[in-house]
């Protein structure tokens, strides 16, 4: 029964450390994340192309409201 | 709402152009630097509108052999949306130009002087407004069929006068606009091969969200023609 329970405590511990360890190795991933230095090099421009993407997406989603209103109006009469 | 092919190609080909023409390798050269990736955006303007205009011309010559007013709707639309491209091909050559061919050394005005009597500039301006008396002719007569007839014969003037105006006169008088031995971004053995990746699927992806707005006109147009007919029955 005992040994049952030091097995079990070092099974815990094991556990742990491996969490520890996994999450020592998030927190080191979530420092040099790919998307953050992504969008901080190279002169920032991929701020731009997020921005210029935002615009035109913007737009399009404009274009894609105005056709779907046409279209209702088109079964409509 | 219809999801066209065609839809999905222009918003595909616009974020292919967006990523790709800002981030993609492009020749570094002086004066220009990364402006150069203007082609993407400012030279696709006007050929999506060389492309809107003919598909207009195309509508006035069905109309004058058909007589049917959907041609007339379909020719005005593609004017109209090509008229907007070659202006925002005007406004975007603007910005462009006051930072690549303007002085820093000198006063303003005097960059502007010389900007103001680039041939490429005088000629695409007179191209537009010959598109914009097109809008006035239209909007000047009342009687639909005269309407159509009248500014369909006068639509293939404009596009006539567009090739001495854009193609032929600017080739023939010093300029500092690129363009003058040829069609640089045409020819094969001038235009860099990375650029081409991006430039091609760009005028593509631009023609065809100007399709897009134009189709849009001509249903409201035709759906507006629809209830007046209605109303008067």
């Amino acid at each position: 029964m005992k040994k049952n329970g030091t097995h079990m405590k070092n099974k815990l511990l094991s556990i742990l450390t491996t969490l520890f360890a996994a999450s020592v190795q998030a927190q080191e991933t979530a420092s040099n994340e790919t998307m953050a230095s992504t969008m901080r090099s190279n002169g920032k421009i991929y701020v731009v192309v997020a921005v210029v993407l935002t615009i035109l997406f913007g737009l399009i989603a404009y274009v894609i409201r105005l056709d779907r209103k046409v279209s209702r109006l088109e079964k409509e009469s | 709402m219809q999801f066209h092919w065609w839809k999905i190609a222009a918003i595909a080909l616009l974020t292919y152009a967006v990523v790709g023409g800002l981030l993609l390798p492009v020749p570094e050269l002086s004066q220009l630097g990364e402006t150069i990736r203007n082609l993407y955006y400012h030279v696709c303007m006007w050929f999506s509108m060389m492309i809107l205009f003919t598909v207009s011309i195309v509508h006035s010559v069905k109309y004058l052999r058909t007589g049917d007013l959907n041609h007339d709707i379909k020719a005005e639309s593609f004017a109209g949306v090509g008229t907007y491209m070659g202006l925002l091909g005007y406004a975007t050559g603007a910005i462009w130009a006051s930072y690549t061919w303007a002085d820093p050394n000198n006063p303003a005005y005097a960059s502007f002087g010389s900007i103001m009597r680039e041939p490429k500039l005088i000629g695409a301006a007179i191209a537009l407004l010959v598109y914009g008396a097109y809008f006035i002719l239209r909007s000047s007569v009342t009687d639909m069929d005269q309407r159509a007839r009248v500014s369909a014969v006068y639509n293939i003037f404009a596009y006539a006068m567009l090739f001495p105006s854009i193609w032929i006169i600017p080739r023939l008088l010093p300029s500092l606009h690129p363009g003058q031995e040829g069609n640089p971004a045409l020819n094969f053995n001038d235009i860099d091969s990375r650029m081409r990746m991006v430039f091609y699927p760009a005028v593509l992806g631009w023609t065809l969200l100007g399709t897009w707005i134009a189709t849009l006109l001509v249903r409201y147009k035709q759906l507006n023609e629809k209830k007046w007919n209605a109303h008067e029955k």
